[in-house]
């Protein structure tokens, strides 16, 4: 194959795959579209909504409990030597936490999330739609948007940022164990130190953030699940997709959400500088 | 029967007319990708009767069923329900006039999710005011119109025979008391028993509850037994250029007797020169 026909299959390609890029953003923004307005029209009935809440809220507890500890210690483990070439060793705890409730708990627990909680929902409503169950819904006289999304898209918004605080907990106390007990870090410091450079803002704006990242993975997810092609490699597929898409979405409104919430605290509190 | 919250009845005797056909597609094209599966086909389902669409696999059969409940949006053409094209329907007239079809799907399309008594139940739960204990009775009488026990309510899809789904399948969509019946394939998978209790069911919920029902099949005893007529159906790919998609309409006795090869074909199951196929694979 000459040096023009590879190039040209190239440009071909690279075309393709943009065009079904924008395609899949605008399907993407028609089906949240329609999402929001059988939202607005009415909530789900309260036994649906509260076996979805379970699902994804109470059984993902340990899951994300284990991520959050590891998370702590694994920053603890990594930070200490660093700090401690500068006598700064007692300043862990505010880097610790800092780094959690900020950054490291919300995107890491959302991660966590689109793998167990997005994979599973785009594979269910996959399922479904290879199985004509989808239609079945349909024909039975409800709305798949509003019996199969709606709950599952609220269950994520709310159920999201109450695991990414137990991420965040956890992650505090995994950092403050390992700190305290292994490394020799002062307790009274570690928790001092913490409680003066740790402002309510940033829990808020990681909490903010997860929010966020809940409401993408669960868009994501259902959309790659009801668009899912046929068979099983179809719904593998779906739930692959789900998770990468989920886990970029996450990394993009992180930065965008990291930079707004930074500006919003200087219009707040103009003048302040960076605490550490 | 179940009181369907939404529009109000009186509105709807607008639009149903006791003279035009019960359902029809006019001029109706489908197409995936670049794949054309139904072309320009026109189809009448008269009230009554019992229509049968027969065809070789992958010529638009199950697409057709689907076509007309309007569960399948068409590339091209019209679906009218009464006499009035679904599309100039606003929604709510639209939802409440499809819940007088049901539809059993080829794979019984049960909720894995949720045990037998809330397949049935589901119906009811989203277009009644009924709860709890009105529900109740219509469910167990459902599942005892279709020949379950009312023991099996407990039990998940994935614990049923594959005959046992296909009735809990219908029972659900019995207990919305629809007008119009759909059957994708009811038959297909069960043992020559089980087939057969099926087809008694057809011909049951026919008779006891005067519905219209559209079946697609390929089996022959089925045509024979409960078809009042009988549409064939060829495949795009296959069929001249100025041909119908719908190479013969009327009933079993006429197409047993059709001089049309395809048709004869199909209905005796011969292979023919079809043979030559396996020796191309």
């Amino acid at each position: 194959m000459s040096a023009v026909s590879q190039s040209h299959n190239l440009v071909c390609r690279l075309g393709a795959r943009t065009v079904n890029g924008v395609t899949l953003l605008g399907d993407l923004t028609v089906f949240a579209t329609r999402l929001a307005g059988w939202m607005l029209s009415g909530l789900p009935r309260r036994a649906v909504l509260v076996d979805c809440l379970h699902n994804i809220g109470v059984r993902s507890l340990s899951v994300v409990m284990v991520t959050g500890t590891f998370i702590g210690m694994v920053l603890s483990v990594q930070s200490y030597d660093q700090f401690r070439m500068f006598h700064l060793e007692s300043r862990l705890g505010a880097v610790i936490t800092m780094s959690l409730v900020a950054e490291l708990g919300p995107v890491l627990a959302a991660t966590m999330l689109a793998g167990r909680v997005g994979s599973a929902m785009a594979a269910e409503l996959g399922t479904m739609r290879v199985t004509e169950q989808i239609d079945a819904v349909r024909a039975l006289g409800a709305h798949p948007i509003q019996y199969l999304v709606v709950p599952r898209f609220l269950s994520c918004v709310l159920m999201i940022p109450l695991l990414t605080a137990v991420a965040d907990g956890c992650g505090i106390l995994g950092g403050w164990l390992f700190s305290t007990q292994l490394l020799g870090v002062d307790s009274f410091n570690y928790w001092f130190y913490t409680c003066n450079y740790v402002t309510a803002y940033d829990v808020m704006s990681g909490l903010l953030k997860s929010t966020f990242f809940g409401a993408a993975i669960a868009l994501i997810a259902c959309h790659r699940g009801f668009h899912c092609g046929a068979g099983a490699e179809g719904v593998g597929t779906a739930a692959t997709e789900s998770f990468v898409m989920s886990f970029i979405a996450i990394l993009i409104l992180d930065f965008f959400l990291g930079v707004f919430t930074n500006n919003l605290y200087y219009m707040i509190w103009p003048g302040h500088m960076s605490i550490i | 029967m179940p009181r369907f919250s939404g529009t109000a009845p009186e509105q709807e005797k607008q639009i149903i007319s006791d003279d035009a056909p019960i359902v029809e597609l006019r001029d109706l094209s489908c197409r995936f990708g670049q794949q054309h599966v139904l072309r320009d086909i026109n189809i009448s389902v008269h009230r009554g009767e019992t229509l049968v669409i027969i065809g070789e696999s992958g010529c638009g059969k199950s697409v057709t069923l689907k076509a007309m409940m309007s569960l399948l949006p068409p590339t091209s053409g019209c679906v009218l329900w009464n006499g009035h094209d679904v599309r100039d329907l606003a929604t709510q007239q639209f939802n409440r006039m499809r819940l007088r079809f049901g539809f059993l799907f080829q794979g019984s399309a049960l909720f894995d999710s949720m045990d037998v008594y809330d397949n049935v139940a589901f119906g009811l739960i989203h277009n009644t005011d009924m709860r709890g204990e009105a529900i109740q009775p219509i469910v167990h009488q459902g599942l005892r119109d279709v020949g379950l026990p009312i023991d099996v309510c407990g039990k998940k899809p994935a614990e049923l025979s594959g005959g046992m789904k296909k009735r809990v399948a219908l029972a659900r969509a019995l207990v919305m008391t629809p007008e119009v019946m759909f059957y994708d394939e009811p038959t297909t998978g069960l043992d020559p028993i089980m087939s057969d209790v099926i087809n008694e069911l057809v011909l049951q919920t026919r008779e006891q509850r005067q519905v219209t029902s559209v079946v697609v099949t390929h089996d022959m005893r089925t045509v024979t037994k409960i078809a009042d007529r009988i549409l064939m159906l060829y495949p795009v790919s296959q069929k001249k250029p100025d041909e119908s998609q719908v190479v013969f309409e009327g009933t079993p006795e006429q197409a047993f007797a059709s001089d049309d090869p395809r048709v004869s074909q199909f209905v005796r199951g011969e292979a023919r020169d079809r043979i030559r196929e396996l020796s191309c694979a």
